[in-house]
């Protein structure tokens, strides 16, 4: 009774009674692989929660002060204000560690979700006509989330960001003509800069959260518009969604997995040690240390970094210089390449000229899947290089070895890997005659050992409806 | 499936369900006490992970057992508008577009005014930072500078035994980041690490720019053994007795060597700045 008063009340002044009753009866499609996309939504929330309760702590100040707080080690050491006030947050605001670390967590969970989502969105088809909006508003997110990550985790002024930071100036000034003036811009003078922490504050904590925050609304509002795709089986059309309603079921389903999403976190920030900056101590610029490796999503360009040999362009009085090519060309042209794929491939396949509601499985498009597992294999070569000292140091051999060895990798592993899979893809489509066909049903195989020791392929019944 | 057989499912889902929150509650209680008695983090984020945990089970028992399953089935309508809907629009659209596009010196001066706002209103980014000038091609290094160590304590001639190495800054400036040089002490003789650098090395002593050349870090790995200097960034590398030339790794220039001089009282001292830019390359650099 109260509800249809309260329903009553909102519907006389706004009118959206019938509105809010189609949304409720939403079809979400049911696999798992779908969750991957609120897994990224649900620690966004997290991360604005612990960030929200930070910036009540954190002072982005390159002040110098002399540290007196309760961490022993560190009594009587001249500091920035950044530093300090992150410390204060660590040892001193009761429960600032672990809404520190939950943040840290959460935000390393949040770009390896985007990404995962953006697998799952690329080798099943799911960005072609009519949502190649939405693939560029995604890659833009994912963009956003690398930067915020990466602004972030340089606030704390500690020796680890230190080092991030010069790289990134050393980045910038790489760029031709607009390079040095760039820096001194956002640096404000040269490094390290009196300005960089206040700005990157206030990139890190309002415009690019913002920025997320519209987008990702705009990724909702064309998802609810333009429907779920779905996976092929019983009843499932190009003109339909099969599913559950987002209310109740999906939307307890859903709550539950933004639960367990702040539970693993939680977690992991009260258990598993993160970012320790008062190991690393406040930076400064005449210190290093080896094993400086970033937030994992900038291990593949801390690796291109290592990777390219000595190798710049001089010509005409002017350079190019090395870190341009490794730290600018890589990332723009792997961002172009996102941007444009849902259009390179329509004007090879010509199957942009219908709309696409139905996924595909993998195996189903050899090129495509190989031409991923390949890119993701180069990557991993990368990731793996940021990481050269490590693997050196841990498996006692020199470092210019492992370095030589990557070299060779980044090509032959990726080529490997695509031609393994394009194999693998070509093998698993002839054994399922069903592919294909839209009414096929859910059929899996099995390989069963026989009591003899054989094996045998055993195909599975189709589930029914 | 018969309903009895449902009803007992249902049953046992509810309990379940009850029994989570029940422990979402507890551990709330616990958290609330951990934190007034002094807090703890690897109990409150125990907790917390518990309190979370609960609901999340709870809620998904409800939406897997207690609520209606479907499959349901909507329909998908065409995405693209009616051609008469299509039409229509574009109509009333170019009520407006026509209006505009029939005064085309008003289109045109609007542009000029929008143009000259948006370049002014790019202005204040200049404010940002200062002009680059001259500075990433000159350090505090002068003629004559004292060269100190890290604690500002000046370097004599004996400071440093053969195969040692120390960060030294012009004295005044400690901790300046374009100005930090490592001082190594290759032998007891004058050092000549290049042609034209035959005053540069006196008594062992040779000072390289600690900037790397690749992408600014500090190059602070000295191999005694192999007088190699090593970023532990990137790992470039630098053969000293070569003028710190690049042997292996991203780096494509040596590091730039300080010309250094022994004063009447013994005190090393620089013979002047650097005489090439330190630290990464940019557009005019000037090669």
């Amino acid at each position: 009774m109260i509800v249809r008063r309260i329903v009553r009340w909102f519907d006389e002044r706004l009118g959206a009674a019938r509105f809010v009753r189609t949304a409720l009866n939403k079809v979400f499609p049911d696999h798992w692989s779908f969750m991957l996309g609120e897994l990224a939504l649900y620690s966004f929330v997290i991360l604005i929660l612990t960030g929200v309760y930070l910036t009540f702590f954190f002072t982005p100040g390159t002040k110098e002060v002399v540290y007196n707080g309760s961490y022993a080690p560190l009594k009587g050491v001249s500091m920035s204000q950044a530093y300090e006030s992150v410390l204060r947050i660590s040892f001193d605001v009761r429960a600032g560690l672990v809404m520190r670390q939950i943040h840290h967590w959460a935000a390393l969970i949040f770009v390896g979700s985007i990404i995962a989502h953006l697998m799952r969105i690329f080798f099943t088809g799911a960005f072609r006509r009519p949502r190649e909006l939405n693939w560029m508003i995604g890659v833009t997110l994912l963009l956003l989330a690398i930067a915020n990550g990466f602004t972030g985790y340089s606030l704390p002024d500690d020796q680890l960001s230190g080092t991030g930071l010069r790289i990134m100036y050393s980045v910038v000034i790489s760029v031709p003509v607009v390079g040095v003036w760039s820096a001194f811009l956002v640096f404000g003078g040269e490094f390290p800069g009196n300005e960089v922490l206040t700005r990157f504050f206030v990139i890190h904590i309002l415009i690019v959260p913002a920025a997320i925050a519209i987008l990702l609304s705009a990724h909702l509002a064309i998802l609810v518009r333009q429907k779920h795709t779905q996976f092929r089986g019983p009843a499932r059309k190009e003109r339909n969604v099969v599913g559950a309603r987002l209310w109740p079921t999906f939307t307890a389903k859903t709550l539950g997995l933004f639960f367990f999403v702040f539970a693993v976190c939680a977690l992991l920030g009260g258990l598993a040690q993160i970012n320790p900056v008062w190991i690393w101590g406040p930076f400064q610029p005449a210190a290093v240390s080896a094993g400086s490796q970033p937030d994992w999503y900038v291990g593949w360009l801390e690796g291109s970094l290592r990777l390219l040999p000595g190798w710049e362009l001089r010509a005409f009085g002017h350079e190019v210089p090395n870190p341009f090519f490794s730290g600018v060309l890589l990332p723009g042209i792997t961002f172009m390449l996102l941007y444009a794929w849902p259009f390179l491939e329509g004007r090879f396949t010509k199957e942009n000229r219908e709309e696409h509601h139905l996924l595909d499985r993998p195996r189903d498009r050899p090129v495509r899947t190989a031409i991923g597992v390949g890119a993701l294999a180069f990557y991993a070569v990368l990731f793996v290089a940021g990481g050269n000292d490590v693997l050196a140091s841990r498996f006692n051999v020199s470092v210019n070895l492992i370095t030589n060895i990557l070299r060779v990798s980044l090509f032959v592993v990726p080529a490997a890997a695509a031609f393994f899979t394009y194999r693998l893809c070509k093998e698993l489509a002839a054994r399922s005659p069903t592919a294909g066909e839209p009414e096929a049903p859910a059929g899996a195989e099995l390989v069963v050992r026989s009591p003899e020791g054989g094996y045998v392929d055993v195909e599975e019944p189709a589930r029914t409806p | 499936m018969n309903d009895e057989v449902q009803e007992r499912q249902e049953k046992k889902a509810t309990s379940r369900t009850a029994l989570a929150f029940g422990i979402t509650a507890l551990a709330s209680i616990g958290l609330a006490v951990t934190y007034w008695f002094g807090g703890q983090e690897q109990i409150e984020g125990s907790l917390l992970a518990v309190a979370l945990g609960g609901l999340g089970f709870g809620f998904v028992q409800v939406a897997k057992h207690l609520l209606p399953q479907g499959p349901y089935v909507e329909d998908r309508e065409a995405l693209p508008s009616s051609d008469e809907d299509e039409a229509a629009f574009a109509a009333d659209f170019e009520q407006g577009e026509g209006w505009l596009s029939r005064r085309g010196f008003l289109l045109k001066m609007l542009g000029l005014a929008g143009g000259a706002i948006g370049i002014a209103a790019l202005f204040p980014i200049r404010s940002l930072g200062p002009n680059p000038g001259q500075s990433l091609f000159r350090t505090k290094w002068r003629r004559g500078s004292l060269v100190v160590d890290e604690q500002g304590e000046p370097v004599a001639v004996d400071t440093l035994d053969v195969g040692g190495a120390l960060t030294v800054f012009p004295e005044g400036h400690l901790e300046v980041e374009d100005s930090q040089t490592i001082l190594i002490r290759l032998s007891r003789e004058d050092v000549v690490t290049r042609p034209g650098r035959e005053l540069w090395g006196p008594e062992g002593y040779v000072g390289f720019s600690k900037v790397c050349t690749h992408a600014g870090c500090p190059v602070g790995l000295y191999q005694q053994q192999f007088k190699k200097l090593l970023c532990p960034c990137h790992q470039s590398t630098f053969s000293v007795p070569d003028g710190a030339q690049p042997t292996f790794g991203p780096a494509t220039r040596s590091l730039p060597q300080l010309p250094l001089m022994v004063d009447d009282e013994g005190m090393l001292r620089a013979r002047s700045d650097y005489t090439e830019p330190v630290g990464p390359g940019f557009w005019d650099r000037g090669t």
